[in-house]
């Protein structure tokens, strides 16, 4: 094979996706500011910063510098994992206008929750506990898990994508300190409360569908 | 002598010390909590009781006031923060650590700073997250314009070969320091400075806190709590920022009386 065929390919360039509603569409729960910086500022530097990191692993690989791809993981995991969460988050929220806030949108969804916690509300306050008590920057997730056929409440830290904890996610609340600051501050637990009006259901029942064993 | 009356006897003569502080919001317990917490730097008073008062829960800790306003870092660090900053994150810091530590007995935040990843919980975090906040409000003060002198420059320009060049590696560790954390100037076992980052509240002197074993002497919050209101993303805006509201006088002392021989700085 000619060593320039071995070369990887740089033309996967990716890209900002648009959010699906207008900036302020969330309002009260998230502040129009904050979709804003969110999203056209922090998401968007984690897709620069992921391009430079794989055209950057690209060479190295084409000059077989395994150090060097050793080197550059940090970068791929930190803002390919950037990308990867936030693209689900857009589209686990949605105006309350859109349905945002009703869970009478994911039937299949409930059912299991039910089952497992209770009550919605249950689930919410469990979730919402496990949540405000990540230390510094990370995620909350309801997430598939295949293997038990059951769903699981999982933390992840910084950008760690919910897949390295083996579950399918299902929806994502972003709580560093970005994603509620300029709005709720120091409280967490307030903003908790309220993005659970916005949350897509939606959108967290068909990936639930996508998730399941056909 | 019981414990209780030693106790007694040592608070409120510690008490009568106290200064009456008028700066920016603090919770203070009450001074005779906050004189039980300084028991281990005061050492044994043999003040006169005029009262006996019931020993308190020594592992208190309080909040330390600002050495200055909230408005004095402006325009580098905005008062709005530095109200947040200061007034909530900080006391929830110190208020976690102590409900934490109820009824264990007491060690300065310095001390406490060691075992704290096997601690764990809130001893990891708000008793980390305390000491680091202690360090950061003295470690700054209103622009000067004035750079670090002495025996600390000399440590800087050996380690790094400029103060131009120290800011430019502080400044790209602190960028790329993933999440929430600090960035450190610290002192190695060897009396070579040298820099490095932590994640979320931990420090170098804790056991594990930092791959670089040292002591540090002056920490950069890049936490987004600590630049969010008037930076958003601009981290590295804010990172440029904040050197000029380093108060190197501080840092040089606390470099010369602690650090340079090994000791934390303490609160």
């Amino acid at each position: 094979m000619l060593p320039a065929m071995r070369r990887f390919s740089t033309a996967a360039k990716y890209t900002l996706p648009d959010l699906p509603y207008d900036v302020g569409a969330l309002e009260p729960a998230i502040s129009a500011e904050i979709m804003t910086i969110h999203h056209a500022k922090h998401h968007n530097t984690y897709v620069t910063n992921l391009n430079a990191a794989l055209d950057k692993y690209a060479d190295a690989e084409a000059k077989r510098d395994v150090a060097a791809m050793v080197a550059l993981q940090g970068a791929i995991k930190f803002n390919g994992g950037g990308h990867v969460n936030h693209s689900i988050f857009w589209t686990n929220l949605a105006p309350t206008a859109s349905g945002g806030g009703d869970a009478s949108h994911a039937p299949s969804v409930v059912g299991m929750i039910e089952k497992q916690w209770g009550s919605l509300d249950a689930f919410k306050t469990s979730f919402n506990a496990q949540t405000a008590a990540i230390q510094g920057s990370g995620w909350g997730w309801l997430g598939y898990d295949a293997a038990s056929s059951s769903l699981k409440v999982a933390t992840c830290a910084n950008q760690d994508p919910l897949s390295m904890c083996g579950l399918v996610p299902l929806l994502g609340i972003d709580v560093w300190e970005h994603a509620y600051y300029l709005q709720y501050k120091n409280v967490r637990p307030d903003y908790l409360k309220a993005v659970w009006s916005v949350v897509n259901w939606k959108n967290v029942e068909e990936r639930l569908a996508h998730a399941k064993p056909k | 002598m019981s414990k209780v009356v030693l106790a007694s006897l040592i608070v409120a003569g510690a008490s009568a010390l106290q200064m009456p502080t008028s700066r920016a919001a603090s919770s203070r317990v009450s001074p005779v909590a906050d004189a039980a917490a300084k028991l281990g730097r005061r050492g044994m008073l043999a003040g006169v009781a005029s009262a006996l008062i019931a020993a308190p829960a020594l592992a208190e800790y309080t909040l330390p006031d600002l050495p200055y306003d909230y408005e004095a870092l402006e325009p580098y660090i905005d008062a709005a923060t530095m109200r947040f900053h200061h007034d909530k994150h900080h006391a929830t810091y110190v208020a976690n650590v102590n409900k934490a530590l109820e009824g264990k007995p007491a060690k300065s935040i310095l001390e406490l700073q060691k075992d704290a990843i096997s601690a764990g919980g809130a001893v990891r975090n708000s008793g980390g997250g305390h000491y680091n906040h202690a360090l950061f409000w003295e470690e700054m003060g209103p622009a000067t314009g004035k750079g670090p002198t002495g025996a600390l420059a000399a440590k800087i320009d050996e380690a790094f070969g400029s103060f131009d060049k120290f800011k430019e590696e502080f400044s790209a560790k602190s960028a790329g320091r993933f999440g929430s954390g600090w960035c450190w100037l610290g002192v190695k076992p060897d009396g070579k400075l040298a820099i490095d980052t932590t994640p979320n509240q931990d420090n170098p002197l804790m056991d594990g806190g930092c791959e670089t074993k040292m002591v540090p002497i002056l920490g950069l919050d890049v936490w987004e709590h600590a630049y969010y209101l008037k930076y958003q993303n601009r981290r590295p805006e804010y990172i440029s920022s904040w050197f000029n509201v380093v108060n190197w006088e501080k840092v040089a002392f606390n470099y010369e009386k602690y650090a340079s021989k090994g000791q934390g700085v303490p609160f």
